[in-house]
């Protein structure tokens, strides 16, 4: 991990409590852990990219980094500043830095707020309000590109992809240097969902940002993220760049995920991964790999012994027997 | 025999700012034993199609035209509620998108499965063994002892498999399955579409199948429509549709899917533009405005264009709009 990372993220474990005394006493756990010892990091100007499916953690770990959700153990280091043990009244600058936009377009601004108290809000909050709010308004509405008049209007007067894009200009307001964006296309039409990527990316350029980026759609990783993880059960089973994980997912649950997206030709001959059983509970992780219980590839050391962490080429994964790969990994033992 | 034939369909919506026209002049049909997919984005008139077939479209909508003949003989628009609630859940069933909100939280899996068979004669014991058949053939393991759970008990892919099973208990002739793949993650949706697949060709349905997922389309349906601001401009066969597209449209539409792009690109292709609007319809080619094929011919309504046998494209420039999206 390098020094100059905008953020980094070591060891991050978040719990939560579960049941009552009740269940605590019969023996059954207390808590559960939704994310379990993640690590990564988000260079300047980088988007990283986090993927999944739904209860693998990855809206957690977003409200981890964020302070939204008390994290229990590891290190979130921002712009060199620890954010763990922060106290409450000190997160406020420090989320002036790094901005959230939430999932539901519409669904995240408030619909008794026109889009001009929305976009003056954050100023406000901030005690900005001494800029001339209604030019802070209408550069930001010219940024993302909305015509003027829309200052006037309300969020339920407003598609899909101008309630996104007032999400957007929400969440640049104040000149972050990190936006966490919770599955910012989710919902919106194939091409709705261009204009929304296409202006991420812009702005990225233009300001300088950093991106985390959490969405369950593949697609969507490939157009707009340097680096992506894979996460399952609260942990990174495959991180890296993202190119070389489309071309040559490791992991079979990367590839399985990259294999289940119906593409858009009739004539398509799929070969699948299919992945049977349905997912853990976090109650009661499998023993061994935790992906065992529905590995194609399973074999016996699988269900007993943890794998390690390993580089392979430039992913790291968490797997005994990794895909496309001709280098056999001593751990693999006899077979 | 075509299960449902639908002509000519209009459907106006009653707004304080006058009628909106949701479908104009929709014409489709689902032959037997076969998969039709329609696809559109939101606004397009989907879900209003859909309700106008099941007879619940909203109080202020109303058929200004057409008919829909279900299995050759009755006309859903004009069917009286008693007969039309006999063809639902019997003859005409649903998937919805929302598995959570299909079930009743309060009441047993098993219960809502003997609930839904109340036309039937059999007793209470073969009702329930019918029941854990049909959970058998959508792969609920243990379905016996699952009868007695609770939606809450059972994860999304799951409960999604549960409605599928109570709507095709009555092996009903034509499912409508709306966005059943939606609020699933890309694992389960691949799970679903293959189950889908294989019941239907057990039980020998019709399945008209709504999604704006491309590739799902492509993947499970024989024919298929593609519907733009409440009307058809496509139709065709998947294979047509997709590899021979000729209305701007669709080529468009087709061309913003990422899915399609095997690399990283500099700019995502989009439709600019937004859609027209539905009290005041443009005269002519309703995709006109967001055209640049467009011309002075657009501003009279476009024929229905056979490219092929079957394969319809409602635009005035079929032969020229070959050249959309070909660089994307």
């Amino acid at each position: 991990m390098s020094d100059d990372a905008l953020l980094s993220v070591a060891d991050l474990h978040v719990h939560f409590r579960v049941g009552g005394l009740m269940s605590t006493l019969a023996g059954q756990p207390s808590h559960i852990e939704a994310v379990a010892g993640v690590s990564f990091a988000i260079e300047r100007g980088r988007t990283f990219a986090l993927v999944g499916e739904s209860g693998s953690g990855k809206t957690t770990l977003a409200r981890a980094v964020n302070g939204l959700q008390p994290a229990s153990a590891g290190s979130i280091r921002f712009e060199g500043r620890e954010l763990i043990g922060v106290p409450k009244d000190e997160w406020k600058p420090i989320r002036r830095r790094m901005s959230m936009m939430f999932q539901d377009p519409v669904g995240s601004l408030s619909p008794r707020l026109s889009v001009r108290s929305l976009l003056a809000e954050p100023f406000v909050i901030h005690g900005l309000s001494r800029r001339d709010l209604n030019a802070e308004v209408m550069r930001l509405l010219a940024l993302v590109g909305l015509p003027s008049e829309f200052a006037d209007r309300y969020p339920h007067q407003l598609s899909g992809g101008q309630a996104r894009r007032v999400g957007v200009a929400r969440a640049v307001a104040l000149d972050p240097v990190l936006i966490i964006a919770d599955e910012p296309t989710a919902g919106l039409d194939v091409s709705v969902q261009g204009e929304v990527l296409n202006l991420l990316n812009d702005l990225r350029d233009r300001m300088g940002l950093s991106m985390l980026i959490i969405t369950h759609n593949l697609h969507v990783v490939r157009q707009i993220a340097d680096r992506m993880a894979v996460m399952y059960l609260g942990r990174f089973v495959e991180e890296g760049e993202t190119e070389p994980i489309f071309t040559k997912p490791h992991h079979p649950y990367t590839a399985a995920l990259l294999s289940a997206n119906p593409e858009p030709d009739p004539d398509k001959v799929h070969n699948r991964i299919a992945l049977p059983a349905e997912v853990p509970s976090l109650l009661d992780r499998p023993s061994g790999c935790e992906f065992h219980t529905r590995c194609p590839f399973a074999r016996d050391i699988c269900a007993t012994v943890v794998p390690p962490s390993t580089m392979v080429g430039a992913s790291r994964i968490t797997c005994h027997f990794p895909l496309n790969t001709e280098l056999r990994l001593a751990t693999s033992e006899s077979i | 025999m075509t299960v449902l034939d639908i002509r000519d369909l209009s459907v106006d919506f009653a707004t304080e700012s006058g009628a909106l026209q949701a479908l104009r002049k929709v014409s489709m049909s689902v032959p037997e034993n076969r998969i039709v997919g329609v696809v559109g984005e939101s606004g397009c008139g989907k879900s209003t199609l859909i309700n106008a077939i099941l007879g619940l479209l909203a109080d202020n909508g109303e058929v200004t035209s057409g008919e829909i003949l279900f299995e050759g003989t009755h006309d859903l628009t004009t069917l009286a509620g008693t007969a039309m609630r006999d063809l639902r859940g019997q003859k005409i069933a649903t998937v919805f998108q929302d598995p959570m909100g299909a079930l009743n939280p309060v009441l047993s899996v098993g219960r809502q499965m003997r609930d839904i068979q109340y036309r039937s004669n059999l007793s209470r014991r073969e009702k329930d063994a019918r029941s854990i058949e049909m959970l058998r053939k959508v792969r609920i393991p243990d379905a016996e002892q699952r009868l007695v759970q609770f939606p809450h008990e059972f994860s999304g892919g799951m409960k999604q498999r549960i409605a599928i099973a109570m709507a095709l208990m009555m092996e009903p002739s034509l499912l409508i399955a709306d966005e059943p793949t939606t609020a699933l993650d890309a694992t389960l949706e691949v799970t679903i579409i293959e189950l889908l697949k294989e019941l239907q060709q057990q039980i020998g349905c019709s399945v008209l199948f709504i999604s704006h997922h491309l590739g799902v389309i492509a993947e499970l349906c024989d024919e298929m429509i593609v519907m733009y601001a409440g009307e058809v401009v496509e139709s065709g066969t998947t294979r047509d549709v997709f590899h021979n597209a000729r209305h701007p449209y669709t080529r468009k539409l087709l061309a913003c899917d990422p899915a399609r792009l095997t690399h990283r690109a500099r700019r995502l292709p989009t439709i600019p533009g937004t859609l027209p609007d539905l009290r005041n319809r443009p005269e002519g080619c309703v995709f006109q405005a967001r055209c640049e094929l467009a011309d002075a011919t657009c501003s009279r309504m476009p024929p229905d264009e056979e490219i092929a046998p079957g394969h319809l494209a409602r635009c005035w420039h079929t032969e020229a709009s070959v050249m959309i999206g070909a660089g994307a």
